[in-house]
């Protein structure tokens, strides 16, 4: 089962690599990452989707807490969270498709964001069961590249990760 | 009034109370060498920056205080893995300076560039680059407070040389606020009555102590505690001397080579109080048969030890001195219930009692061959009981913590964690440095002995009096116990076919070099190393074959001893 744990770190260089070779020296696994700063720019927010047992995400948690660069973590497991991903598809649009990839993005309220004779390249966000979902209606068109950029996630609710401010 | 980056190194160290450092120069730690000569700071020059690191975890391990290190960038610098590595892995307070190429040259595959930060991420606590010698003087107050508090360990600052020679005006800040670290001193209270309980309930309980009591100081709180409710108490390698040896309630060391009633005190125990140990395997066996009958109790500084290898029912985050102190607290005021305990427990007492007289830990000096159990034991006999004892990794290691009375905390100081063949000198020395009155003795064997033998030069400079015991056997014994009881005998690789003549050895550095090779001449040398000024090799040709026992093998659970090869 897959787990989703928000890590917010001092924003030094380093840090990334840190986090990630936590995971790599204990063989834990990670199935996506993201990361950029936050509102305070001294502060990054990491998304991280990973796997395992109980025990190893009590692991997990606990090795994150420990680096010392490490401010707060978040794990979500069992919590009501707001949960997107945004992808770029790129997929084959010839005369006779055309019509149909424009019919399911509309579907799916992607948009359109870039055009050739040959292919639409469609951008989307949400929750990736949705994208997983597009991704393959469109499959059978002929998808040429595409681009993922991994969960991020919001807890629900007014509070922010400090608590009520 | 502004002051270079390495004068501002160097005035740091100074206000964090470091008196020695050990090092290796070259050219991008040249300014710190060059402002060393006017600083009241005693450098010892080692021979290699590997033991220029074990010395300084050695000072650490001897003293509780931050043990400081200082090596070049490059080969320096990745020279100093192992020993920061096997510093880690036992949590020894130590703080690691290498010197860097020059900023803008960082990534460039300069000369002697190493990218020192990505290679030790794993082994060290934290690690720093400074990259603005205006961050210096806050880094290394941040460095010594991450080495020394919470679980400590080692920290490397890597000070490229552009830094070094950079000014700025010079403050040293009071405190150290780090957002993402605050280590949790005092236990929840909660969870410590909670412990009480268990334990005042318990009619088997054992105490299994591990390198965490010595780290925080915790013995004299172990002993009122262990005292107090007149539970056994068994230690790790690390949790050694941190528990009198001798004493009525000691069962001396678990696990793989530990002693027969240890180890089934532990799979017959109620209740195991586990104190500032992790649960290595070499102490576990099987996991699936360790303390089968045991609820667990886990007081640890780290939570990440908690829970990682065995399943524990009631974890306690703390300092151990201070959980100790409000756990024998809280025992007094159950008084009754205490006497209680101690009542119902005495048949446990005595069903190790008899295990003792039963099964315990011996050996025959039988013959004209030296068995090296009788080596250790006539050490004993002869050093003080402050001595300081270092070992290396291998069978004379294990020896040494099965014969050696260990009584006082700090005394022994071996490589736990990762096992570091070649640890046992350099610590020594860093020890010796430390406490140039007392007597330090490494016990070595042969194989590991020649993996930093070049520090003799650094004990023969410095006049510092280790006395080194080499249990040669002629072979890489610990393996080829296992080649024989595993491979069938197959010695692959571990017969040291070159016999060395390390009397002479001694001699080349200047040291003094003597030698036994009968049990008759094993007291004359002992006697005479001990009173020998300056450092001294004594070398005794012990049996070959010998094998350290009782034995469970791995994988095997504890209970699946072999008393005997
Ligand atoms: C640096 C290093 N390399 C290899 C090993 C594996 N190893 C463990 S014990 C041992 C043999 C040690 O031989 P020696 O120092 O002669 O001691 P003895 O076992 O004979 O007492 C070896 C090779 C190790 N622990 N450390």
């Amino acid at each position: 089962m897959n787990h989703t744990i928000s890590v917010l770190v001092e924003n030094e260089f380093g840090v990334l690599s840190r986090v990630a070779g936590l995971f790599s020296g204990r063989g834990f696994n990670i199935a996506s990452l993201s990361v950029a700063p936050t509102l305070d720019p001294s502060v990054s927010r990491m998304t991280i989707v990973t796997s395992g047992d109980e025990q190893i995400l009590e692991q997990i948690n606990k090795q994150l807490n420990k680096l010392i660069d490490t401010i707060k973590v978040i794990d979500f497991t069992g919590q009501d969270y707001v949960e997107r991903e945004l992808v770029l598809i790129k997929v084959n649009a010839e005369e006779e498709t055309r019509a149909e990839v424009l019919r399911i993005a509309d579907i799916f309220r992607a948009k359109v964001v870039d055009v050739t004779p040959r292919s639409y390249t469609l951008e989307i966000t949400g929750a990736p069961t949705k994208i997983d979902a597009l991704i393959e209606l469109l499959r059978p068109m002929g998808i040429k590249e595409l681009v993922r950029s991994g969960p991020v996630v919001l807890g629900r609710g007014s509070k922010g990760w400090k608590g009520s401010e | 009034m502004k002051k270079t980056g390495s004068q501002i190194l160097l005035e740091c160290l100074h206000l964090e109370g470091v008196d020695t450092v050990f090092g290796y120069p070259g050219g991008t730690v040249i300014n710190i060498y060059n402002d060393l000569v006017d600083s009241p700071i005693r450098h010892i020059l080692n021979r290699h920056e590997q033991a220029a690191v074990h010395a300084a975890d050695g000072y650490a391990r001897a003293t509780g205080k931050v043990g400081v290190a200082i090596a070049t960038s490059g080969p320096g610098a990745t020279n100093t893995i192992t020993g920061i590595a096997t510093a880690y892995m036992d949590s020894i307070p130590m703080v690691i300076i290498t010197g860097q190429v020059p900023t803008p040259l960082i990534g460039n595959d300069a000369f002697q560039e190493a990218d020192i930060i990505g290679i030790t991420r794993p082994v060290t606590k934290h690690n720093y680059l400074v990259k603005d010698v205006k961050d210096l003087a806050r880094i290394l107050k941040q460095a010594f407070y991450i080495a020394r508090t919470g679980r400590p360990g080692p920290v490397l600052v890597d000070l490229p040389k552009d830094v070094q020679m950079a000014s700025t005006r010079f403050v040293y800040p009071d405190t150290v606020d780090l957002r993402g670290y605050k280590p949790s001193f005092s236990g929840n209270v909660r969870q410590v009555e909670n412990g009480v309980k268990m334990i005042l309930a318990s009619k088997k309980p054992v105490i299994y102590v591990g390198g965490g009591a010595t780290l925080s100081d915790a013995s004299p709180e172990l002993l009122a505690f262990a005292e107090a409710i007149q539970a056994p108490v068994t230690t790790t390698l690390m949790g050694m001397a941190s528990f009198p040896k001798r004493h009525p309630l000691s069962l001396e060391m678990l696990g793989m080579h530990g002693t027969y009633y240890a180890n089934m005190a532990v799979t017959e125990s109620d209740l195991l109080i586990a104190v500032g140990a992790r649960f290595d395997d070499r102490v576990t066996g099987k996991i699936s048969t360790f303390a089968p009958h045991a609820k667990i109790i886990h007081i640890d500084i780290d939570p990440t030890s908690i829970k990682k290898n065995v399943r524990v029912d009631l974890p306690i985050v703390g300092e151990l001195r201070d959980v100790l102190q409000t756990m024998v607290k809280k025992l007094v005021e159950h008084d009754d219930e205490v006497r209680e305990l101690v009542e119902r427990t005495a048949p446990w007492r005595a069903e190790i009692a008899g295990w003792k007289k039963k099964y315990p830990m011996s050996y025959k000096q039988t013959g004209a061959v030296i068995k090296p159990q009788f080596v250790i034991e006539k050490i004993r006999e002869l050093t003080n009981d402050d001595a300081i004892i270092t070992t290396e990794v291998g069978q004379h290691q294990m020896w040494t913590a099965q014969f050696f009375d260990f009584s006082q905390p700090r005394t022994f100081l071996t490589s736990g964690g990762l096992g570091t063949m070649g640890f046992g000198l350099p610590a020594a020395l860093g020890a010796q440095v430390a406490f140039p009155d007392r007597q330090v003795i490494d016990i070595s064997g042969d194989g590991s002995f020649q993996m930093n033998s070049q520090e003799l030069a650094t004990l023969v400079q410095y006049r510092l009096p280790v006395k080194i015991a080499i249990l040669n056997n002629n072979f890489l014994g610990m393996v080829r116990q296992w080649q024989e009881l595993f491979f069938d005998r197959r010695y692959s690789q571990t017969c040291m076919e070159l016999p060395i003549d390390f009397v002479k050895l001694a001699e080349a550095y200047g040291a003094t070099g003597l030698r036994a090779t009968t049990p008759e001449e094993v007291e004359g040398v002992i006697r005479q190393a001990l009173e020998t000024p300056g450092p001294v090799i004594m070398e005794f040709k012990v049996a070959r074959e010998e094998n350290v026992m009782p034995m469970v093998p791995a994988g095997a659970g504890l209970n699946e001893m072999v008393l005997a090869s």
